[in-house]
């Protein structure tokens, strides 16, 4: 049984925002169920009460003061910009609302 | 001149029997004379490399001590960091033309050290990848042999070292990044333990497992570039704040050759089926070198390490799906498809279909799908406690032994093409440099010879724990003492341009 | 969409019927100096994208450092609820695509909030309290703002293209959640207003944040649901946005419960969604249908190590906790001998604060009520303004209460001074001064005055001295007219009666 469907990889696709062309569907699919049986293999694993690694190195409270830093200039924030009106980032329309 | 070691050639400009100006010249005169073949560079500034090792010269000439003991030595970038006043693509066509508005900490560094940065060097796209292959901007050549791969992600930079068009090189290293590179350039790659070094401005691939580290052709080499890179930085939260092992002290240490007293862990689990025999012949005889230098060598094992790579899969495209999510053509680098009418939501659609190259994607989608509700505790989660599994298994291992020893790589470079097509294979060339990352301690890649059966070279995996990082450059600077000549010095002479 | 259809139902008929079932989720932006993330000023009303860095701009390799004053300033709002500070927490990423976010993710803490279990006992207008449960309180960042340019003027429907300032990327932002909120009946949407009032007083008394709904510092999403009477099922909720102002939050509970009382009277289904609240015409109406469910694939930040306070470092901060508003209103009502209903009337005049200080900065507790209830409310009243957005300060209120103590102003007086005040001549004493408002009381400068006034009615003196006390009033009024209300009359009334003595 394929781990991964052909219309899951379109979802999977449009979540993350790539236009992806029906032939990438279709190579995509394929591989993507083979690198997801394989990466399935985790589940092998007896895992009752084995905690989570989230982190590599074990800190915590990691903060910091309060204080303003320089930041960048405008010209400097704009300047990699695609296009920019009035000391703003020009997008295009955006749908809906968050 | 351009076969010297980074020490040296500090010694040599600082006692100025040579300027860093003539060094600078003569790197720069043999990347336009084989980069057109090897391709290690995206990207090289030959008058800002010229004006900072005049700065350099400048200020020895005037009695100054030099900033650091690399002053004046050239080195190259990995295209993920970023740089000031030199584009930073991360090998992406995403990013081509974008120059960011900041150094990372590690460029600072180098800077502040006065060291003299030639250019950026080729990786694969976003540093996915073991071949350098997924570049948007073509591949590596291995300087071994022109028909293969110098390893990946970062094989411009363990290439440009091979070439000779630098004598130290920063890379990073997620899954292998590194060390693998090193391994099939006959290079030395160091992964620094995680929070060693900072990844401010370090391109995350996958945050929890990215680390930037030394590239050189030496281990002392190597040790001198750590030491200026590394140490605690207040732009990261998981940089450590602690001292910076003695790297370069061990490295002179070991290069005595004397490994009395010292535990090497053989880890039963990195070898056997699926490597590449005269990979294996190498590596044993390097265990034997190590024995030879009074080492106690024990075998351990790590039976978790089996679920590293799938555990290491799930991680890295989770962690990836999320950083790479900024790159959508609003505020910076490639947009496509504004024609006025499109929507934001489909230009960024556009934007990172065009922009991002099929390894990224499929990445992408797996983390995408790892993360996804109902699918996170048998993936996401699951691959978490993997790796809590791979931590105990390393640490059970260092109570029995200093250090843990492997192959670096299954394999000898691989021929270009060879496995583009087929994802699967081309992950496992990383199953012996994962676990290192997925603990987040520290492990080095030191040349062990070339294996018999195509002349190419091998290179022995040296693991120590976090923060140890003094133990790996010890091990690996005694065992490069020991060979009868560099394993570099039998790459072959490449043809050179101009 | 058959919303414009919809008759609503009559309130009473809605809480007859159906018992509603509140969750009101309240966004503060948190007034430290820099933001959440990384050392970019917080200030409000900048230039587009001048306080921006790597960080807030999401830019590649960029990393974020957490503010140590926003884990204070959350764990102290924690305490203040009364809720229990988590010993160990991490931030998540909440991931999903839009241009305000220059990351493509939001740094929040989903599921390991800093705070959890706590609640707010509210005041109502009767008097009566009510307790509000509070679910959690935890940490994130706040969005950029967008301009929507051409098409409708400013709005997101039928705009040509959208620009985006990045400033506010990354300002501190406490979500505070409540438990869901049973048994309101029909005073649900006073006691959504009175919730929403409430914490706005606590924050305010942290001094955690500006809590200024107006420039959105503090904003609240509420979800509603009704489920009929007698039930303990909650129905489908609907969450509305953009309730930015504690009228708002009334207007738009009562609207969503008439809505879906009327969509649930006529047999429908309520439809889980996200609505909108419109100021103008107080009704919600639903934000767009997303094609694809959403899915924020949290997980966790990797880029921010956890949080472990100690429990001496939560000891510590409860210490810093300052009198909170219930302990404060407890206080003053028995140091100020207040009735119930004062204390209501003070409260809900929104005006305990401004009384309190005015105290503290030496004026008598009733001298200073009277002020801000009585005139200064009835001020703000035609300025349709707050009480303490009026132009004055508790201290010039309390300099003018000492003024007329001392005897310098009449209460008459007193009025001129704090009306210049308020219309910025500056402080009380540059108003009397440049009004010339200062009681005269210059005994001689008087009494020539009252010989005057005498001289100038012979008969009432006359009067006066053969023992009608009452005739008085005419000259003391003459004497007032004559120094344009600048005189004490009750000095002028025993100067008077002094002249006349037989």
């Amino acid at each position: 049984m394929p781990a991964i469907s052909r219309d899951e990889v379109a979802h999977l696709a449009a979540l993350a925002r790539l236009d992806v062309t029906d032939a990438e569907l279709d190579l995509f699919a394929g591989q993507l169920d083979v690198i997801l049986t394989s990466v399935a293999r985790v589940g092998q694993v007896a895992s009752g009460d084995i905690p989570p690694t989230s982190h590599a190195v074990p800190l915590t409270n990691v903060f910091r003061p309060d204080v303003v830093r320089p930041g960048l200039r405008r010209e400097q924030a704009l300047a990699g910009a695609p296009a920019v009106e009035q000391g703003r980032f020009r997008v295009p329309r955006i749908l809906g609302d968050e | 001149m351009i076969r010297r070691s980074a020490a040296e050639l500090a010694r040599r400009i600082h006692a100025r029997d040579v300027s860093a100006v003539e060094v600078t010249q003569a790197h720069l005169e043999r990347i336009a004379a084989v980069d057109g073949a090897v391709h290690a560079f995206l990207h090289v500034d030959a008058e800002a490399a010229l004006t900072t090792a005049r700065v350099v010269d400048d200020a020895l000439d005037a009695g100054a001590a030099p900033a650091s003991p690399l002053a004046g030595v050239p080195v190259a970038v990995k295209d993920v960091l970023t740089t000031a006043d030199m584009p930073t693509t991360c090998g992406s066509r995403i990013l081509s033309g974008w120059r960011p508005p900041y150094d990372a900490t590690v460029v600072r560094r180098l800077r502040a050290a006065g060291l003299v940065i030639l250019g950026k060097t080729n990786m694969d796209e976003f540093a996915m990848g073991s071949s350098t292959e997924n570049s948007a901007f073509g591949p590596t050549h291995n300087p071994w042999d022109l028909s293969r791969v110098p390893g990946g992600s970062g094989g411009g930079s363990s290439a440009s070292l091979a070439a000779f068009e630098v004598p130290l090189a920063v890379g990073t290293d997620t899954g292998g990044s590194i060390r693998q590179p090193g391994a099939v350039t006959g290079t030395v790659g160091v992964k620094p333990t995680y929070g060693g070094v900072s990844r401010y401005g370090l391109v995350a691939f996958s945050s929890s497992l990215d680390q930037a580290g030394p590239c050189a052709r030496t281990v002392l080499d190597a040790a001198l570039l750590h030491e200026v890179i590394a140490g605690w930085d207040s732009l990261d939260s998981t940089s450590i704040n602690a001292p910076v092992p003695p790297v370069v002290a061990a490295a002179r240490a070991g290069a005595a050759g004397d490994l009395r007293g010292v535990r090497v862990g053989v880890v039963a689990e990195l070898g056997g089926e699926g490597y590449q025999p005269g990979v294996l012949r190498a590596f044993s005889a390097a265990v034997d070198t190590l024995r030879g230098l009074g080492a106690e060598v024990v075998e351990v094992s790590c039976p978790s390490f089996g679920y590293a790579l799938p555990a290491y899969y799930l991680i890295a495209p989770s962690e990836c799906s999320s950083n790479l999510a900024r790159f959508d053509g609003m505020r910076y680098g490639l947009r496509v498809g504004d024609d006025g009418v499109a929507s934001a939501e489909q230009v960024m659609a556009a934007t990172r279909e065009a922009g991002f190259g099929a390894e990224v994607k499929r990445r992408i989608m797996i983390g995408t799908y790892a993360l996804s509700s109902g699918y996170y505790d048998a993936y996401y989660g699951q691959a978490q406690k993997v790796r809590t599994l791979i931590a105990r298994d390393f640490d059970a291992a260092f109570e029995r032994a200093d250090v843990l020893v492997s192959p670096t790589t299954p394999t000898t470079a691989f021929r270009i093409g060879e496995r583009v097509d087929d994802p699967m294979a081309m992950y496992l060339a990383d199953r012996c440099t994962i676990p290192a990352n997925l603990a987040g301690n520290a492990a080095l890649s030191v040349p062990c010879g070339t294996s018999d059966e195509d002349g190419l070279p091998a290179g022995l995996q040296v693991m120590s724990p976090a923060l140890a990082d003094d133990r790996g450059y010890r091990v690996a600077a005694a065992f490069e003492a020991a060979q009868d000549a560099p394993t570099i010095d039998r790459v072959p002479e490449l043809e050179t341009v101009g | 969409m058959n919303e414009r259809t919809i008759e609503l139902l009559d309130y009473a008929e809605v809480v007859e019927r159906f018992d509603p079932v509140l969750g009101l989720e309240v966004h503060v932006e948190l007034s430290t100096a820099t933001k959440m993330f990384c050392g970019c000023g917080n200030i409000f009303g900048a230039p587009p994208n001048t306080l921006v860095c790597p960080t807030c701009l999401g830019l590649p390799g960029s990393l974020p450092v957490l503010n140590a004053a926003a884990v204070e300033s959350v764990i102290r709002i924690g305490l203040a609820l009364d809720c229990s500070i988590a010993s160990w927490c991490r931030f998540a990423r909440k991931n999903y695509f839009y241009p305000d976010m220059p990351k493509n993710f939001q740094t929040s803490q989903y599921d390991e909030p800093i705070a959890v279990d706590g609640h707010l006992d509210v005041l109502l207008a009767d008097g009566s309290a009510f307790r509000v449960g509070i679910e959690r309180a935890h940490m994130e960042e706040d969005t950029g703002k967008s301009l929507h340019m051409g098409g409708r003027t400013g709005r997101i429907h039928g705009a040509d293209y959208s620009l985006l300032d990045y400033n506010r990327a990354g300002v501190p932002l406490i979500e505070i959640v409540t438990k869901p909120v049973v048994g309101a009946g029909a005073r649900a949407p006073e006691i959504a207003r009175a919730y929403v009032s409430a914490l706005r007083d606590l924050l305010r008394a942290l001094a955690v944040s500006d809590v200024r709904m107006d420039q959105g510092s503090l904003r609240c999403d509420a979800n509603v649901s009704l489920m009929p009477r007698g039930s303990s099922r909650f129905g489908t909720r609907t969450e509305t946005k953009n309730v930015n102002s504690l009228r708002s939050v009334e207007r738009a509970v009562c609207y969503e419960m008439c809505r879906q009382a009327a969509v649930l009277a006529a047999g429908g289904v309520v439809v889980q969604e996200t609505r909108h609240f419109d100021e103008t015409t107080s009704t919600t109406s639903p934000g767009r249908r997303k094609e694809t469910a959403e899915d924020y694939r949290y997980f966790p930040e990797p880029d921010l190590v956890p949080i472990a306070p100690t429990p001496e470092r939560v000891e510590e901060l409860r210490a810093t906790l300052p009198e909170l508003p219930r302990q404060r209103r407890a206080r003053v009502a028995a140091e100020w001998q207040l009735s119930d209903t004062e204390l209501r009337d003070l409260v809900n005049a929104g005006a305990l604060d401004l009384v309190a200080s005015t105290v503290d900065a030496g004026a008598p507790p009733d001298a200073a009520r009277s002020w801000w209830v009585n005139y200064l409310a009835q001020e703000a009243n035609t300025r349709e303004v707050e009480l303490a957005d009026l132009p004055i300060t508790p201290a010039q209120v309390a300099r003018v209460v000492a003024l007329v103590s001392g005897g310098a102003l009449t209460h008459t007086l007193a009025r001129q001074v704090v009306d210049g005040v308020l219309a910025g001549e500056g402080e009380p004493d540059e108003v009397v001064a440049s009004r010339g408002l200062a009681v005269v009381s210059d005994a001689s400068a008087l009494a020539a005055a009252v010989d005057e006034a005498l001289a100038a009615q012979p008969d009432v003196a006359e009067k006066i001295r053969g023992g009608k006390v009452a005739a008085a009033g005419a000259i003391v009024g003459a004497v007032m007219r004559a120094t344009r209300g600048q005189a004490d009359a009750q000095r002028v009334r025993e100067l008077v009666l002094a002249r006349c003595a037989p």
